[in-house]
């Protein structure tokens, strides 16, 4: 098909991939965008989600904090924090124009599955065990980073890599509100109609995704204390949909 | 002026509160000089959604009937939905262009996949969770293969499955937006203008919709739950 081969032009001149405006330049910028708004979310997001697990307290807003994030739109959230009069359409350094909207945007997409792997995975850690930790004359502080932290941390990286993955994937629609990132080479081809741009870029767009998806996984089986157990994907709350997990379920890629 | 405004006295000469002088995030006049577009954004957006949950749920119960008869499929098709959910959705749609062009079919499709993996693995846990003493007793009645998946497995995954369709239903109303890329976005069509030409009250009109749409089809979803499974009320809350 036609649209294939301008695909490939497109992808085989190298004049496209270096520049300011190039394909690496914007896939640093989206990389940069999503380091940061993870490492925001996980600041704000983890130590209070370890704690209410570990209390026990807050579970109906641990949980259904991830129901309020599908159901929000990130196209309608970012739309409306760029033409609100802040954060605006601003350029942040080397975030780009609506840097700080999109940002903002993206940190607020991290946090429900965040939240709500990290608190469930501190629920989930047996009550057996809880008891005879505290049988043991364990203090509080050293259940949790003893025995909680260690059991549920397969958990609490399975939302985080769930979160990795969902910003990248939001920090790609930044370019829906003329924000930064790799879904410029998206619109920008759709909008002038040229489809073998927007076709390289959706590839070179899901070509990291698979691969920040693939890292992860490897980095999740690192955190398991327990490797012989495979973690199957059915094991992630924020990707199950059982009745007791309802509200913890998979979360959409947007 | 802004005393008679205030009055509730009509003027003719009074800027709208949509207009560019104004620009009012919510302004009633834009809903009534704007209806039929606004109805026609949020009727656009409700048909994508309910016609990709249900195309996503079609392929979803063969596929899972399918991966649970050859265990060896079920890992595959598990880490095929894992590596489609993967896709940011603004790359899924260009990538089905060149096969759907700049269609509605584009986004059902790019959407109908994403609600597909959902639904795969929140059919494969429901039919997971049945007891198998009940599977056992059925068969010890003669229940036939068919009979005991029609009869007794899938009402009793159902409670499983219509979580499932709840989240896939909810994702599919806000993912909906992004068709807009390919001028098929339902209300996101009006957030995309919204944004280009700065009309706060557009914007925030459709985003505003999304939201209340995805708590609608939610709450129908569990009534029709409610109604599917008469059982499970009493016993569960």
């Amino acid at each position: 098909m036609n649209v294939f081969g301008d695909m490939w032009t497109y992808l085989s001149d190298g004049t496209n991939w270096s520049g300011e405006a190039g394909i690496w330049a914007l896939m640093f910028q989206q990389f940069l965008l999503t380091v940061t708004s993870l490492a925001l979310a996980t600041v704000i997001g983890l130590p209070i989600a370890l704690w209410l697990g570990h209390l026990g307290k807050g579970g109906f807003l641990a949980i259904n904090i991830s129901n309020v994030g599908r159901a929000v739109p990130t196209f309608a959230l970012l739309a409306l924090f760029v033409v609100a009069p802040w954060p605006g359409t601003a350029t942040l350094g080397p975030y780009g124009r609506a840097g700080l909207a999109t940002l903002l945007a993206l940190t607020l997409f991290a946090l429900p599955p965040i939240i709500t792997n990290s608190y469930v995975a501190m629920r989930e850690v047996p009550g057996e065990v809880r008891e005879a930790a505290r049988g043991m004359g364990m203090t509080g502080p050293q259940q949790f980073f003893r025995i909680e932290l260690p059991l549920g941390l397969p958990l609490v990286v399975s939302g985080l890599r769930l979160a990795l993955v969902q910003v990248w994937a939001t920090a790609t629609i930044a370019a829906m509100v003329a924000g930064p990132g790799l879904g410029n080479i998206i619109t920008d081809g759709f909008y002038r109609s040229n489809y073998g741009k927007g076709l390289a870029g959706a590839l070179v767009v899901t070509v990291v995704a698979l691969l920040l998806e693939l890292l992860a996984a490897g980095a999740q089986r690192l955190a398991d204390p327990t490797p012989e157990e495979v973690a199957s994907p059915d094991r992630d709350p924020a990707m199950s949909v059982g009745v007791a997990t309802v509200g913890q379920s998979a979360d959409a890629v947007d | 002026m802004t005393l008679l405004v205030a009055a509730g006295l009509p003027s003719a000469d009074e800027p709208r509160c949509y207009s560019r002088v104004v620009n009012d995030w919510v302004c009633g006049d834009y809903l009534i000089d704007r209806r039929s577009e606004i109805i026609d954004a949020t009727l656009q957006h409700v048909a994508i959604t309910v016609v990709s949950v249900i195309l996503g749920l079609l392929i979803a119960v063969p596929l899972a009937l399918f991966a649970r008869r050859v265990p060896r499929l079920e890992s595959a098709i598990l880490a095929i939905t894992t590596g489609i959910y993967t896709i940011p959705s603004l790359a899924l749609f260009p990538l089905l262009v060149p096969f759907t062009g700049l269609t509605m079919t584009t986004v059902v499709i790019g959407l109908a996949l994403y609600a597909l993996t959902i639904l795969v693995r929140a059919l494969l846990e429901g039919l997971r969770a049945v007891p198998e003493e009940v599977r056992e007793s059925a068969i010890g009645l003669g229940f036939g293969a068919t009979r005991l998946l029609l009869r007794i497995e899938l009402p009793l995954a159902l409670p499983v499955l219509m979580a499932g369709l709840r989240v896939a239903t909810v994702s599919t109303v806000a993912l909906t937006t992004v068709g807009s890329l390919v001028a098929y976005g339902g209300l996101g069509n009006l957030i995309k203008d919204g944004v280009l030409t700065n009309f706060r009250a557009e914007l925030f009109t459709a985003s505003l919709i999304c939201v209340v749409l995805a708590v609608l089809l939610d709450v129908f979803l569990v009534l029709a739950e409610r109604m599917l499974t008469p059982w499970t009320r009493g016993v569960r809350g």
